[in-house]
């Protein structure tokens, strides 16, 4: 069954912070599609200057709110494809800085259990999972911390485990993301040394989430752990304004929850939470979010059983 | 568990090539140039008129050593050594500075500017830090590079590398000595070969003369500036380019001439250009009292007004009761009607803010940790200098004329902001919403139309078949800032006008420096 994709804006930087979809550990039936609508909430007032926690009175909050609609279809029980995209608006509370809207990028995941070994009571799963992130529109990058997103293709790999004894799971796993340059309005620009062009090189990111909590068929309960690292990048300098090949690292926790009511078998409602707790070049935004998802079959014999549309 | 493993090892190896197929590799625009190989040689320039030097011979250079003595073959020598063991690294570095040291200490310069182009954090009382050049690198580190201060460094900087050229020219005529591979021929050299006398050395003197302003101009970085001289002169031993003696004359003779700009700047009266709490409280009652809405700062808290007394400092093109004469009349009044009209239009840009808004709006902002207005000028006229093969001291010349009309153009502009003390259109409808930084400093006119109509102007002249391009630039740049939400139309078309008659007399100047 399919979450969401919650994109929670940290200074500009798109992170798959409190995400199940393609970070979870939960693949749709073959033939079954898992699609809705999402909305997010994030905001921050305070920001890490570098190492140096601050906030700016010129800015005041500065909040990121987003649309989208996001799926999950299952190829086979082993192999699924997510996808998503959402709808983006930034906004700056004080000060005269114009706010950002416009549609972000299209995301395109694909899910594959590559191996299922039972440990006695208990079931571990190994998963792979590969994914795309492309702009959809010309939005502007360069405009942080109000750009709605940074304008680099991402393609990521991630390995990831699930080991799950009775109604109690544990999810680990660890992501490289790959960001292609990116193409800003300006000619020039200054990070560290000044740059002829219209270029940005992005650094890569890795990143490690950890989840855990109670799954069962009408509630998944969790707590997940994210660290996202830059590897590279430069700190925003004393008063200066960021930029998307900053080091942007961030360190959140949340909880997420999916309940499915008994009286509508293909329904699921999701809500979330999480806080950066820790950060370098990041805003210490305060998320939540919520969606609606309907599963419907698309296989050709449809049979109402929705029981057993997810595994494991 | 075997075929985890083995799957995890073809999934890191797929990341791997992927990683090595879209390798990052960003070149600059400058990165990969030709090295400058001058059409015309400017052998007369001893006798064009300087800026500040009375004669070329102010600054007197030894006769050198002839080219049969020991000494010499001795720095033949030097060069052979260092090429014998010549490192990549080397290679690098006179490559990139065989493109031309006016060029490449112009982009130094804006690194500079761009470094250091940052406002000062508040205090917990909500006042402001002021930067000192005593202490350049306490917080806030000296100097804060905002657009006046970085149109002066511009000049000063290009106006002492023409001088220290001028004068050098005068003597590479006066003692015709050969360069190093024209005097032994089994020489390999690695730079285009050149007739030019090679003493004192045209490089030395531009690094000479920019090392020496930038003391005053950036105190604080010397460590980076000094590795750049270091280099500069290394890479045109390496190069076979100059012998030691050429470098070591020219150097000197670049820092002679520069300490007369140094004298120059000390007493130009920018250092007290920031004012003080009682003039810009006078600012605003001046204001008040002349029946309009003074200005105040946007920012929170309060920041004080950039550098108010700028409009005093003493210009390069014109005198100062010229540099008043070129101040415009006023703006329309805060209770026009006018005023109202042109504030609704700027509402009305703001609202339509379309994709085409924020790439002019973004391309010409030149704000915060950018080189400036005047140093996005320079790298227009750079990109196009680079075209025309001009010998060092006709860029030096080229740039000098620029930056003088640009640091004249910030000052008349400057003097024109606090005369009128215009507030901000934001400031008139808070609605107003600016799609970069609002700046610090009163409406009209404004800087980046005034700068842009002077440096149009002046590049115009210099290179007449770009001059409908440079104009249309300087329209987009204006516009680019009415689109921003942060100027209202007149301070635009005034600030390009007063431009205009700045870049004239940069013009009145080219005319008569006997370079034309």
């Amino acid at each position: 069954m399919i979450k969401k994709i919650l994109i929670c804006f940290i200074m500009g930087i798109p992170i798959i912070g409190l995400a199940q979809t393609d970070i979870d550990a939960i693949m749709m039936e073959k033939n079954a599609l898992c699609i809705g609508p999402m909305y997010g909430y994030s905001s921050w007032k305070k920001y890490w200057e570098g190492d140096l926690k601050r906030e700016n009175l010129n800015l005041g909050t500065v909040s990121t709110q987003m649309v989208g609609l996001m799926g999950n279809y299952g190829v086979t029980k082993r192999l699924n494809v997510l996808f998503g995209a959402p709808y983006v608006i930034t906004k700056a509370s004080a000060g005269t800085l114009h706010g950002m809207k416009g549609v972000q990028d299209l995301s395109l995941f694909v899910k594959y259990a590559i191996a299922k070994q039972k440990l006695g009571d208990a079931i571990f799963t190994v998963f792979t999972i590969g994914g795309i992130s492309t702009p959809l529109t010309n939005y502007v990058a360069d405009f942080l911390p109000l750009s709605i997103g940074l304008h680099s293709t991402n393609l990521q790999l991630r390995l990831m485990g699930d080991y799950q004894l009775g109604k109690f799971f544990v999810t680990g796993s660890g992501t490289y993301m790959y960001r292609s340059d990116i193409k800003i309005d300006r000619n020039s620009y200054y990070t560290t040394e000044t740059h002829l062009t219209n270029k940005v090189d992005m650094p890569d990111v890795a990143s490690f989430n950890l989840r855990a909590g109670l799954r069962s068929y009408h509630l998944i309960a969790e707590a997940v752990f994210n660290r996202m690292v830059t590897l590279g990048g430069y700190d925003i300098t004393r008063n200066n304004m960021p930029f998307p090949s900053n080091k942007m690292n961030a360190t959140t926790a949340g909880v997420n929850i999916k309940y499915t009511p008994s009286f509508a078998p293909r329904l699921s409602l999701i809500g979330d939470g999480s806080y950066v707790i820790a950060g370098r070049n990041v805003g210490q935004s305060l998320s939540i979010g919520g969606a609606i998802f309907y599963v419907m079959d698309l296989g050709r014999k449809s049979k109402p059983d929705t029981k057993n549309k997810q595994t494991p | 568990m075997k075929k985890i493993i083995i799957s995890s090892i073809a999934g890191l190896a797929v990341v791997a090539m992927i990683i090595a197929a879209c390798s990052k590799n960003i070149t600059g625009q400058t990165d990969n140039l030709a090295p400058l190989s001058p059409a015309d040689m400017d052998i007369n320039a001893g006798n064009w008129k300087p800026v500040l030097l009375a004669a070329p011979t102010d600054v007197e250079v030894a006769v050198p050593a002839a080219t049969n003595t020991p000494d010499y073959v001795a720095q033949i020598n030097e060069i052979k050594s260092w090429q014998k063991n010549i490192t990549a690294g080397d290679r690098d570095i006179v490559k990139y500075w065989s493109a031309g040291a006016v060029l490449r200490w112009n982009e130094i310069l804006r690194t500079l500017v761009a470094k250091h182009n940052l406002p000062p954090y508040q205090n917990d009382d909500g006042t402001y830090p002021f930067p000192s050049a005593a202490n350049p690198l306490a917080y806030p580190q000296f100097p804060f590079a905002n657009p006046p201060y970085a149109a002066r460094a511009y000049a000063y900087v290009s106006a002492a590398q023409y001088d220290g050229l001028v004068s050098a020219w005068h003597y590479k005529t006066l003692y015709n000595r050969k360069a190093p591979y024209n005097v032994d021929s089994s020489l390999n050299v690695l730079i285009p070969k050149s007739s030019l006398p090679s003493y004192p050395s045209e490089d030395a003197v531009v690094e000479g003369a920019s090392v020496e302003m930038l003391k005053l101009l950036f105190p604080g970085d010397q460590d980076f500036i000094q590795q750049k001289a270091e280099e500069h002169k290394r890479a045109r031993i390496i190069s076979g380019a100059n012998v030691r003696s050429d470098i070591d004359a020219g150097e000197a003779l670049g820092k002679a001439v520069a300490q007369k700009f140094v004298a120059r700047a000390r007493g130009d009266r920018a250092g007290a250009a920031a004012g003080n709490q009682a003039i810009w409280t006078q600012l605003e009652t001046d204001c008040i009292a002349r029946g309009e809405i003074p200005w105040y700062s946007l920012e929170t808290p309060h920041r004080p007004p950039m550098l108010p007394l700028f409009g005093k400092v003493k210009a390069f093109l014109f005198d100062s009761l010229t540099a008043i004469s070129l101040r415009p009349g006023p703006p329309p009044s805060t209770s026009s009607q006018q005023m109202k009209d042109e504030t609704e239009e700027i509402y009305n840009f703001t609202k339509d803010d379309t994709r085409e808004h924020y790439r002019l709006v973004h391309f010409w902002a030149d704000g915060v940790a950018t080189a400036t207005p005047p140093g996005h000028w320079d790298a227009i006229a750079a990109e196009d200098f680079i075209t025309k093969n001009y010998s060092e001291v006709r860029w030096a010349r080229n740039m000098a004329l620029l930056n003088m009309a640009l640091m004249d153009a910030s000052i008349v502009c400057w003097d024109t902001k606090y005369f009128y003390f215009n507030p901000r259109p934001t400031q008139m409808n808070p609605n107003i919403k600016t799609l970069t930084g609002l700046p610090n400093f009163p409406s009209y006119i404004s800087g980046h139309s005034t700068f842009s109509g002077a440096a149009a102007t002046v590049l115009g002249h210099l290179i007449p078949e770009r001059a409908a391009a440079y104009e249309a630039m300087a329209q987009e740049a204006s516009l680019s800032r009415m689109l921003a939400g942060i100027h209202y139309r007149s301070d635009c078309t005034t600030g390009l006008t007063v431009g205009k008659n700045i870049g004239n007399y940069a013009i009145q100047r080219a005319q008569a420096d006997g370079a034309e």
